[in-house]
């Protein structure tokens, strides 16, 4: 990964989705609790990181609307799974800003509006299963 | 001495792209019984078969190895140039060049080396091949449809109606199969009713046509020509001779709440019934697991109402043997249980239904009686959400059982619902969430433009994410992906395009069978596309959507097809067998009985034979003896025999070994 830049290989190799399996169903966005507080909806966000138009979601504030209930990837009948790209994007913007990982001794002194509470959430319900 | 011909195709740029052809038919030469050896573009074409023939002649071959595609595309067509070249079919080999070379190499060199490899096998075995002489069987000429849907009725009635017996076996006491629950027929709107049960009566009338009711295959024997099936007749408790079917003991049954599969559930029926009015044959079943008489002995009213006597308690299930030449599966399909949909509340509330459930509720013999109501209160719905592919189009690793084919009907007859609740009740707001309209079909696409244009439901692409019952009302969350937003509709109904599977019973019945299936259990025909109604094995056929989903019109296309195949097989009086099959060295065999054991086609036998010492007495021994009508070649008898007795002929052990060691010298 460059330092600055983030490409849609790395978001591909972070989360692991491939985009392809896409059939632009929309199922994402008609299930997504947080649909009208974004500005790019999960079938876009799906789209957008085919189209390598990662910039874009790196600045949304949509990226971090995200709740992280993972409602998309239970119901998408094509297991695409746009949440984990979600998260894909919000690591990488972490990691450009030096925050490679996270010490569960470290999360309360760091718990301020800093951190995306979504991040968190998002890795809490990663690891819990 | 073998004179050995060695013919190398080009198949066009096929083989000879990947193949130096020439120096093969070279190589060829070297052979030792090779006396021709030459390369030709097109084997298959006229000219290439008349070169094996002129060849026979001027080189009087004994035996020939043609170098080309697939045995299973060719082999037959270069036999008959043997064979019209004065040479036995017999002394014929293949040496697969293509499939199992030119198309999967892609170094010249080391692909010419391997055909070299392959053809210096073939020669091998041709060296050791031995003229055979086909025999015959006799045809058994009836013919046994397996389902009474539509596909089963049609493919019947069409064999009848060549002058062949047929008999269908139906699992339901009735015949008629899903189009029986169906309202109306797209794109024509025609009534499912009126148009089906003239064709269960012309079956029940027909005198060619034996039905089966209530009963199953639960067994088959014999092969091609000579099958012999077990059918199992379900005990219905009722004579079949003597009901009248006048239904009275379906009136005065106590027995009141058992869930009507006729109408899926939505309405009861007694534990005595005929599914509909229309039912073939038109005769009561008694439901064993609802049964208080068969179940505790204490009842007993139909026996009582019954005047015609026909009423027996004591019924078993039996047992019947019948030959069939032939072989129809016409297993039809079943919606899939949408239960896993937690995101549209099937589970939870009633007015949450599939399709198929929707068209009894629009059906004038249904629940209801035609009128449309809700489930839960019956009212009549004003909101109705149709969801499309639920459980269709779904990926492989899909976590609901949801199948990744697209089952093709949905489109149309979602259509057709949409637009017959418009013209009833034009009040009802109709949605429909689509991820794309299928619509292929004569009159298909005009029949949904219909819907929207003249009828106005309104199509939305886009899914519905999320179902949730809520103060009597549905609400609904989905996307319109065209307009960009997240719509959330408080609905009265949703419906639910549940994707199709095969029935149940195929997978069972084609290992009864020996047919083969694919991985969503549909059974798989010979060609996908030049023998799509006949399964790969022998003398068994495919009628409707147990080989595909399919709507009605194609479904009675395929019946058709598949009984013109059947009287195809039918009118001849004998087949010509397989002559490559196996026999037993009596001399060497044990009489172990291990190829008994293994024979998937009951084709050994054992006996006591006498046999003449070297001191002149003469000791008894237990041998096997192949029955080569019965013997269907596949040689797991020459692999079991633990003492080299069984043989195959023109696949023997010794030319099986003279190909390995051809291979590996």
């Amino acid at each position: 990964m460059s330092e600055n830049n983030i490409c849609r290989e790395d978001i591909l190799r972070i989360s692991g989705v491939d985009t392809r399996k896409c059939m632009r169903c929309g199922k994402c966005s008609a299930t997504c609790p947080a649909y009208d507080e974004m500005e790019y909806h999960p079938h876009q966000f799906v789209n957008m990181v085919e189209n390598g138009d990662i910039e874009a979601l790196v600045e949304s504030p949509s990226l971090f609307k995200c709740l992280s209930c993972f409602a998309c990837i239970d119901r998408c009948p094509r297991q695409v799974e746009p949440a984990k790209l979600v998260e894909a994007v919000r690591s990488a913007c972490i990691r450009r800003q030096g925050h490679n990982h996270l010490s569960a001794d470290a999360i309360p002194a760091i718990l301020d509006p800093d951190i995306p509470q979504q991040a968190l959430v998002s890795a809490f319900r990663k690891y819990s299963e | 001495m073998q004179r050995i011909g060695v013919f190398v195709c080009h198949c066009g740029s096929n083989i000879a792209a990947t193949v130096d052809v020439k120096a093969v038919a070279e190589a060829a030469k070297h052979e030792s019984g090779v006396v021709f050896s030459a390369d030709y573009q097109y084997m298959c074409s006229e000219s290439g078969q008349d070169l094996i023939k002129d060849m026979i002649k001027e080189h009087k071959l004994t035996g020939i190895v043609v170098c080309s595609c697939s045995p299973r595309m060719h082999e037959n067509t270069f036999c008959k140039a043997a064979a019209a070249g004065g040479l036995n079919p017999y002394m014929v080999e293949i040496a697969n060049i293509r499939e199992q070379c030119s198309w999967i190499h892609k170094d010249m060199p080391s692909a010419t080396a391997k055909a070299i490899v392959l053809v210096r096998s073939a020669i091998a075995k041709v060296t050791l091949n031995a003229p055979l002489t086909a025999g015959t069987s006799p045809v058994t000429k009836r013919a046994l449809v397996i389902g009474g849907g539509i596909a089963g009725i049609q493919t019947a009635l069409d064999i009848a109606d060549a002058g062949f017996e047929v008999d269908i076996v139906e699992k339901e006491p009735t015949i008629g199969g899903k189009m029986a629950q169906i309202d109306k027929t797209f794109p024509t709107l025609d009534c499912a009713a009126c148009i089906l049960t003239p064709k269960m009566v012309e079956a029940a009338q027909n005198d060619k046509i034996r039905i089966f009711s209530y009963s199953e295959v639960s067994a088959v024997k014999g092969f091609v020509g000579n099958f012999t099936v077990t059918i199992k007749r379900k005990a219905r408790y009722v004579k079949e001779d003597l009901c009248t079917g006048c239904g009275l003991c379906t009136e005065k049954c106590p027995q009141k709440k058992v869930p009507n599969e006729f109408n899926l559930g939505l309405d009861n029926r007694r534990a005595i019934y005929i599914p509909f009015a229309q039912a073939i044959p038109k005769i009561a079943t008694i439901d064993p697991d609802y049964c208080t008489m068969l179940k505790s002995g204490k009842c007993g009213v139909c026996s009582k109402v019954c005047s015609a006597g026909a009423i027996d308690y004591q019924a078993k299930d039996e047992f019947i043997d019948v030959n069939y030449g032939a072989i129809v599966a016409a297993t039809g399909f079943n919606p899939i249980k949408v239960d896993k949909y937690d995101e549209f509340a099937y589970a939870q509330s009633p007015d949450v239904v599939t399709s198929l459930e929707y068209e009894r509720l629009m059906n004038a013999a249904g629940p209801t009686g035609g009128t449309l109501l809700r489930p839960s209160d019956r009212t009549h719905p004003h909101t109705i959400v149709f969801v499309q592919c639920v459980g269709s189009r779904e990926s492989e690793d899909s976590t609901k059982c949801g199948k990744s084919y697209c089952s093709k009907i949905c489109c149309m007859y979602t259509a057709k619902h949409a637009m017959l609740t418009r013209e009833k009740y034009p009040d009802t707001d109709v949605y429909v969430f689509y991820i794309d309209v299928r619509t292929p079909g004569k009159s298909f696409d005009e029949f949904y433009r219909r819907a929207v244009e003249q009828y106005g439901v309104h199509y939305i692409k886009g899914m519905v994410g999320k179902v949730t019952p809520e103060g009597g009302k549905l609400k609904v969350q989905a996307s319109d992906l065209i307009a960009g937003k997240q719509l959330h509709i408080d609905a009265d109904m949703v419906v639910l395009a549940a994707a199709i599977e095969p029935d149940k019973t195929a997978r069972p019945l084609a290992t009864l069978l020996t047919a083969s299936m694919d991985t969503n259990d549909f059974f798989t025909e010979a060609h996908p596309k030049l023998r799509p109604v006949e399964s790969p094995t022998a003398g068994v056929f495919l009628s409707g959507a147990c080989q595909g989903p399919k709507d009605i019109p194609e479904t009675v296309a395929q019946a058709g097809a598949a009984a013109s195949k059947v009287i195809g097989l039918l009118a001849k009086d004998h087949l010509v067998c397989n002559p490559c099959v196996a026999n037993a060295n009596e001399m060497l065999c044990s009489g172990c009985s291990q190829c008994e054991k293994v024979c998937p086609y009951g084709a050994i036998t054992y006996s006591y034979k006498e046999f003449r010492m070297p001191d002149r007495t003469t000791k008894l021994r237990l041998v096997a003896s192949v029955n080569a009508a019965v013997c269907q070649g596949c040689g797991a008898c020459t692999v079991t025999c633990p003492s080299g007795a069984m043989d195959l002929k023109g696949f023997s052990n010794k030319q099986i070994m003279a190909e390995v060691d051809a291979i590996c010298k």
